[in-house]
């Protein structure tokens, strides 16, 4: 396990929504457990998510949405990742997400869900238990 | 969780520690007089007319706008008729950004968390049935306030109601937007100029328009201290300012134009004492550093609010409490305007039960509790005095850093700022992780596995389908010829540096859409390409 390189986290802002503060609260704490980020930046497509995911090899893409369009986003990444043959890079999700929108973003395929309020040290040990999941594959 | 037990630090995070209790001693060196003095009278600590909430009530304004024009207008009239007394209309993501609602980049965002606005006649369904004349209205509209206000006027006239008549705030304030919030689409120094065309534009024809208010709170609430939010708040105000007076406009005739957006947190003592401190900050520079003589330019007016990094989604009902504290911090702070956040706001955009009770917040506390009945209450009390003159330092302090660093635009430009903010977020979190920070029923006293779902805001995915059909509609009936003019002309006024509001007015009344103008705008000042900054 030592040699391996370190995680790789490649986090996105999918869609128009501005509010960046989450995304890189998140990022800031994942850096600091030694993981690699690859930040996407604003109004990015889930085109550009996934062709970065793939080009950059990551372990985990994070998504920040606080716009309410989780679901369909969701939707269109995750099958956007089957196309590229990506589909063993898994998706973890936080920004504003109603409770009941989890069981259908988990059925879409969506590996794990971090709602508004979720404590940072929970969010680097769901991104770290999934992407060391990953890598065992 | 935490092992070791954390002694409770009593103190603010722009650097002062609080005593266990402030005495007479506290107020040595703080003459009366010569630094406080009456609301109404110069610094203006004490507010910001002399009979504050008596003549003038504070407005306060519910964040409205979803789905179609229609749907808003029916929720702006529910508001109306519980005694909404100025309407705040929010807007989709599309139209801020100017993309119609047939766009590819639109898709699942139309109406989502505001309404769809792509031509005239969507603010005409917006507006039916509102007295333009009589009412005052905000749009939260940065980039393209232009085209928006344009909107605005044109409705208006078609009411028969002239521009003297129009009482309009657009937030126009594009800088922060490249710190926060991130609606920002031309690079920094274009969009400098189409907000200070709005100014202009209102300066000289809307005397009872705001055309800018500088929305710092957006920056508190991104991880700025309360120190850092009004003196930031300020130098981006300057900047504005400054643009204005380098077109040859004199500082009285601006000055009364900018107005302010900020956000509390929970303390209203240090919310109360940041809205005395920022007065007297401001009146003071203005008169000492711009030279204003006008005393309306030496008046700071607020609008005060929450942002939604204080609610819990756990309990949510305890939010209300959250925002009846924020609603206080502005009313002993003597704010203009208030806008709270709704209980149900950590989910989605609010249910009109949550805006009523946001509504009613501010109701009971100004007519049944009646808080507004004495100007600046906590006046002359040892603690506020103290604590306004340490802020007012600290504020002072933030502005000379921001001056070193070349003003506001260079430090937005370089990422400064958003630096400062990315790294306060980053440490509230953490302090909310370890319970440093208390959230109660959240990472305090929470009721383990416990769900509290409450009836949520729920969005109709037709609506894009729907907003299509109207705008092809449009399309069709409308003069294309003239359209084209209109876009021509827009192109040559961004070209050549002409105000462009006359012509972005012109298009508009040809129900142009918000793409297309924007898609001009586009091609002469081209795009913003954000830097990764944190």
């Amino acid at each position: 396990m030592s040699q391996q390189r370190p995680i790789r986290v490649l986090i996105g802002k999918p869609g128009l929504d501005g509010h960046d503060v989450g995304a890189k609260i998140v990022s800031m704490a994942l850096r600091d457990k030694g993981m690699e980020i690859i930040y996407t930046g604003l109004h990015s497509t889930v085109e550009q998510i996934a062709q970065i995911a793939v080009q950059e090899d990551v372990d985990v893409i994070g998504l920040s949405i606080l716009s309410g369009a989780h679901l369909p986003i969701a939707q269109k990444l995750i099958s956007k990742l089957k196309e590229k043959g990506a589909s063993d890079v898994p998706v973890v999700m936080g920004g504003v997400i109603p409770k009941k929108d989890i069981p259908v973003l988990k059925q879409y395929g969506v590996a794990e869900v971090c709602p508004f309020s979720t404590p940072l040290t929970q969010v680097v040990e769901t991104v770290s238990k999934i992407a060391s999941t990953r890598k065992r594959n | 969780m935490a092992e070791k037990k954390e002694v409770k630090k009593y103190g603010f995070d722009w650097g002062v520690e609080l005593k266990p209790v402030y005495k007479p001693e506290d107020l040595k060196g703080i003459e009366y007089e010569k630094e406080i003095g009456n609301p109404g009278e110069y610094p203006f600590i004490r507010g910001t007319f002399p009979l504050m909430y008596r003549s003038r009530p504070p407005l306060y304004r519910i964040y409205s706008g979803f789905l179609s024009g229609e749907d808003t207008n029916a929720r702006l009239r529910y508001l109306f008729e519980r005694g909404m007394p100025t309407m705040s209309i929010a807007l989709d993501l599309p139209t801020q950004l100017g993309l119609d609602s047939d766009d590819p980049r639109a898709e699942d965002e139309v109406g989502r968390i505001g309404v769809a606005i792509d031509t005239l006649q969507d603010m005409e369904d917006v507006l039916k049935g509102i007295d333009l004349g009589k009412v005052s209205t905000n749009i939260t509209i940065n980039a393209l306030a232009p085209i928006l206000l344009s909107m605005y006027i044109a409705v208006a006239e078609k009411q028969g109601v002239g521009k003297n008549q129009i009482n309009i705030v657009t937030q126009n304030d594009i800088l922060k937007e490249y710190v926060v919030r991130g609606a920002w689409i031309f690079p920094p120094k274009p969009a400098l100029r189409t907000t200070v065309d709005v100014i202009e534009y209102c300066a000289k024809e809307i005397p009872k328009a705001s055309p800018v208010s500088v929305a710092a709170g957006h920056i508190r609430s991104s991880g700025a201290t309360a120190a850092q939010e009004i003196g930031w708040g300020f130098a981006i105000a300057f900047a504005y300012l400054q643009t204005a007076l380098d077109r040859g406009m004199d500082v009285d005739q601006v000055a009364s134009f900018i107005t302010f957006t900020f956000h509390n947190k929970l303390n209203f003592f240090e919310e109360a004492a940041k809205y005395r401190a920022a007065r007297r900050i401001w009146a003071k520079l203005l008169k000492e550093r711009f030279g204003a003589k006008n005393p309306r330019s030496l008046l700071l007016r607020s609008f005060g609010g929450g942002g939604m990094e204080e609610l819990t989604m756990q309990e949510p009902l305890n939010n209300i409490i959250r925002e009846t504290c924020v609603a206080l911090g502005c009313i002993l702070g003597g704010v203009q305007g208030i806008g709270l956040c709704c209980y149900d706001e950590a989910y989605t955009i609010p249910s009109p039960e949550a805006q009523l009770i946001q509504m009613r917040t501010v109701q009971i506390l100004m007519e049944e509790a009646n808080l507004g009945d004495v100007a600046d209450p906590l006046g002359g009390s040892y603690y506020i005095e103290r604590l306004t003159a340490e802020l007012e330092k600290a504020i002072m302090a933030v502005m000379e850093d921001v001056e070193k660093a070349g003003g506001a635009v260079k430090a937005i430009e370089n990422g400064l700022i958003q630096r400062i903010c990315a790294r306060g977020a980053y440490e509230r979190q953490k302090q909310i992780d370890s319970g440093e920070k208390v959230w109660v029923g959240a990472n305090k006293y929470a009721s383990e596995g416990q769900e509290w779902d409450v009836k949520l805001h729920e969005y109709d995915p037709t609506i894009q389908e729907r907003q299509i059909q109207k705008l092809n509609q449009v399309r069709k009936q409308r003069d294309n010829a003239k359209v084209k003019q209109c876009l021509q002309e827009l192109k040559r006024a961004a070209e050549s540096g002409s105000n462009i509001v006359p012509f972005t007015l012109e298009a508009v009344k040809a129900y142009a859409t918000v793409g297309e103008m924007t898609g001009v705008l586009r091609e002469v000042f081209g795009e913003f390409k954000e830097p990764a900054v944190f």
